[in-house]
């Protein structure tokens, strides 16, 4: 068994920050993270592949981890890659695998800096091979550079689709066209939080200029699709799509990437009994957290994207905050000095929380991706439908957790990551309540598959020590 | 619609109370259950669904194989199988020195003049389960024994209930129990009821509803812990168990993996809350990997701790209360009620209805967990 002051669960850009800032006051940090290298899902690969010829086409922003990586890798901070965290117990004792061997880790506090995921989205033949997230064609091209060897369909919406379709036309890679799912009147919903927008204007012309790229390389882009369906037998062969004012189109294709944004990890958040409040905005939960980012237990801090999603540059000062945050709890740093400290990381959050509300406002996801139609498998582990589901709604009032129990959706190997939030939504419109009166899964461990020779390991290591 | 006054209150709707609310309606009785959370929340939600007459104490025996009986036509009573399979039940001797407990237990099952169980040797208990690792030596089997499907025996037992005019009322926990004439008048929530009788079903929570009539039973909790796995391709049929291990080892019919076997977790029973102990727990997938190799590389993909009553014998608690006439308790199994569902519901029928059973209860009497106390 390993002991440490802090434990830090992720290495991407608030993982890092965090651990740079509490090495800084002397505290005695671990960091582990699954991937093999430091950077996170934003960062990926990065400080191998910045310096390459394909950092410079995946964007200065992307290029600017790899100076964060550096501090990270200098701050003295214990780093253990490949290494996954499975189960936090209170107090705090982690378990964690890491070539296939599993192991615990005792320690005085926790920073959960475990990012974002993708919002999943169901549609008619979404589990078809061929039908992938564009967050996950963007890390193919971030680790491997590998490029779809035909032109691919994108659809959804946000700046990611946006970003990768730029990154890939500089790869080489061919776009068929873009299925924008933005629906109509959003500018006039921007409005009201413009004027604070423009104070994170460097961002928002960024969004532009990406769009002035996608024009002017001539990508045919689609508004206002409402619909789409995948095609296919065994894999994809088409996808059909259907626009608000009932234009509807089937076009071959062999690979489409999807996206709606993104929502933060919840999972170990939930588990750890932390407090969570429904955000409006952004159709997720997201943590109750103070100035530091500390969670409703103590002890337990959350940065980055898991603590809300607000991009890479919010995530690193959100690490800072939790590492300093941290420092001052196990008395390194004097409340005085650290208030002090934290001021101007404060602003400059401030600055980059500006931007939110009104890219949530713009990319807030179309009401279709919450109510699949009945025959569109929502559970992919389970193969549960849309229809199942609302055929338990309509057998009185059940919760996530009852409809989990009877129709089986969430208990798959992805633990609800997958469905969880589509079973609230349906929950919540088949039973007229809003969607955080509905609730969510309650979070069985552990956190991620571990297999039953890892957990058999721990055995023998917890007789050895 | 005129608006049926129940007779009958059973607190508690987890598996042992629907059963007991069918068997009663069934007799005629107007019942309504009343669920603090819904119906399987806890125990019966939680259970591996172990249908087991194999290595139970011999006090629970004569009824164990009554339910048994009625486990092998379960579709007759609730009009579904309940997922149930008898593929049989089998505890395994991984050495030579594991032998004679098997054999002493045997014996004095036979003894008792019993067959359901039976010693086999090494080839025999290869031919069952192909897939158990070689150094095995032999096993103890009950060919009629079995699992279920927790959540579909939930469902038909549900659905029964409903079928036979139960009531169920979910989120409504009992505050309150109060003796009115030879009534009782029980709250819970914005509900009250004035009904000669009540049955206490109420697991976990069955103390606390016993004290409110004036039965101080001493109980204790129970977190058996569960391991689900991945789907995968069929590896064996009957459950097995091992001598000098906690292990509950099947799969079931969607292929999944369920490990249990009675490593213990932790429970509190004012909060709700159960915790899985992990370090505990690699003990039961210790086991699993030891007699089942091939499967150390699939993937636990939940785990749990079910939250029960336990009394200090280990037998639950089955009949009249002492101290509240009208009053029947039926809790405390200690971890293996499951298979004592359909009988249990049915003791309890008789005991309201016809103020008897035939079936040898008197070991599950309330009277023996409580303390002799003078009269005031």
């Amino acid at each position: 068994m390993t002991s440490v002051d802090l434990l830090i669960v992720g290495a991407g850009p608030a993982g890092m920050a965090a651990a740079i800032e509490a090495r800084r006051h002397g505290v005695d940090v671990l960091v582990v993270d699954d991937q093999p290298e430091p950077g996170g899902q934003i960062w990926r690969s990065v400080e191998t592949v910045a310096a390459a010829p394909r950092g410079a086409l995946l964007g200065k922003a992307y290029q600017a981890g790899k100076s964060v990586a550096e501090l990270f890798r200098a701050s003295g901070a214990k780093y253990e890659p490949g290494t996954q965290v499975w189960q936090i117990e209170p107090g705090f004792r982690a378990f964690v695998t890491r070539n296939r061997q599993a192991s615990t880790i005792q320690a005085k506090s926790i920073v959960l800096a475990t990012g974002a995921q993708e919002r999943p989205v169901p549609f008619p033949g979404w589990t078809l091979p061929g039908v992938l997230t564009v967050g996950a064609a963007q890390i193919l091209l971030k680790t491997s550079g590998q490029i779809p060897d035909k032109p691919v369909w994108v659809a959804g919406s946000g700046p990611l689709p946006l970003l990768y379709m730029v990154q890939l036309l500089r790869a080489g890679g061919r776009i068929a066209g873009y299925l924008d799912t933005t629906p109509p009147g959003r500018g006039r919903a921007t409005l009201p939080h413009l004027a604070k927008a423009l104070g994170a204007a460097g961002d928002l012309l960024k969004g532009i200029a990406w769009l002035g790229m996608l024009r002017r390389a001539k990508v045919r882009i689609v508004k206002h699709v409402a619909d789409i369906e995948a095609i296919g037998s065994e894999r994809i062969e088409a996808v059909r799509y259907r626009t608000r004012n009932g234009q509807e189109r089937t076009v071959p294709t062999e690979v489409l990437l999807v996206h709606e944004g993104v929502v933060p990890n919840i999972h170990a958040t939930l588990a750890l009994g932390c407090a969570v409040e429904w955000s409006e905005s952004q159709d997720c939960y997201v943590p109750v957290l103070n100035g530091w980012g500390e969670s409703s237990q103590s002890g337990i801090f959350l940065a980055g994207d898991g603590a809300g999603i607000a991009g890479a540059q919010a995530a690193v000062h959100r690490g800072t905050l939790a590492g300093l945050g941290v420092a001052m709890k196990l008395g390194r740093v004097s409340d005085r000095a650290a208030e002090e400290a934290a001021r101007p990381v404060r602003q400059k959050l401030a600055r980059e929380l500006a931007l939110r509300p009104f890219l949530d406002a713009l990319y807030k996801p179309r009401p279709e991706v919450f109510a699949p139609k009945d025959a569109t498998i929502v559970c992919r582990c389970e193969e549960v439908t849309a229809g199942d589901i609302r055929a338990m709604a309509a057998m009185g009032r059940p919760g996530p957790n009852q409809v989990k129990a009877f129709t089986r959706a969430g208990m798959g190997p992805c633990q609800g990551r997958q469905c969880g939030y589509t079973v609230t939504q349906i929950l919540a419109a088949a039973e007229g309540r809003p969607a955080k009166d509905v609730g969510f899964y309650r979070v069985r461990p552990p956190l991620k598959p571990v297999t039953l020779g890892e957990l058999a390991s721990l055995e023998q290591q917890e007789k050895a020590s | 619609m005129s608006r049926i006054i129940p007779d009958t209150v059973v607190i508690g709707g987890g598996l042992h109370g629907l059963s007991a609310a069918l068997h009663l309606a069934r007799a005629g009785r107007r019942v309504v259950i009343l669920e603090r959370s819904w119906v399987g929340r806890h125990a019966s939600g939680a259970t591996a669904a172990g249908v087991r007459t194999l290595g139970r104490d011999l006090a629970e025996v004569p009824i164990s194989l009554e339910s048994m009986d009625m486990w092998h036509r379960i579709e007759t009573i609730v009009g579904d199988n309940c997922g149930f399979h008898s593929y049989g039940q089998i505890r395994v001797a991984e050495f030579a020195e594991h032998l004679p407990i098997l054999e002493k237990r045997a014996s004095l099952i036979r003894q008792h003049g019993y067959s359901h169980e039976e010693i086999i040797d090494r080839s025999e208990l290869m031919r069952l389960v192909p897939a158990l690792s070689p150094h095995c030596v032999g096993a103890l089997v009950a060919r009629r024994d079995g699992a279920a499907d927790p959540h579909r025996t939930l469902r038909a037992f549900r659905r029964s209930c409903e079928a036979s005019g139960v009531v169920i009322h979910e989120g409504c926990g009992v505050t309150s129990i109060e003796q009115r004439g030879s009534d009782w008048h029980i709250r819970a929530g914005d509900k009250d009821y004035t009904v000669p009788v009540v049955v206490n079903a109420a697991g976990a929570w069955a103390a606390r509803l016993a004290a409110m009539v004036g039965d101080v039973i001493p109980l204790g909790l129970k977190a058996s812990m569960m391991i689900v796995t991945e789907r995968l391709a069929p590896l064996l049929n009957p459950v097995v168990g091992v001598v000098g291990r906690s292990l509950s080892f099947k799969q079931s019919d969607q292929g999944t993996l369920v490990i249990g076997g009675g490593l213990q977790g932790s429970a509190d029973i004012d909060t709700l809350k159960s915790t899985v102990n992990f370090v505990e727990l690699a003990k039961g997938a210790r086991a699993a990997t030891d007699l089942f190799p091939s499967v150390r590389d699939v993937r636990i993909t939940r785990t749990w701790a079910g939250m029960e009553a336990k009394t200090k014998d280990l037998l639950p608690v089955i009949g009249p209360s002492p101290n509240a006439p009208g009053v029947f308790h039926a809790f405390g199994f200690s971890g293996h009620g499951f298979q004592l569902v359909p009988v249990v519901g049915s003791i309890i029928a008789d005991l309201v209805v016809r103020g008897k059973t035939e079936r040898p209860i008197a070991p599950f009497s309330a009277e023996r967990l409580m303390s002799t106390r003078a009269a005031a």
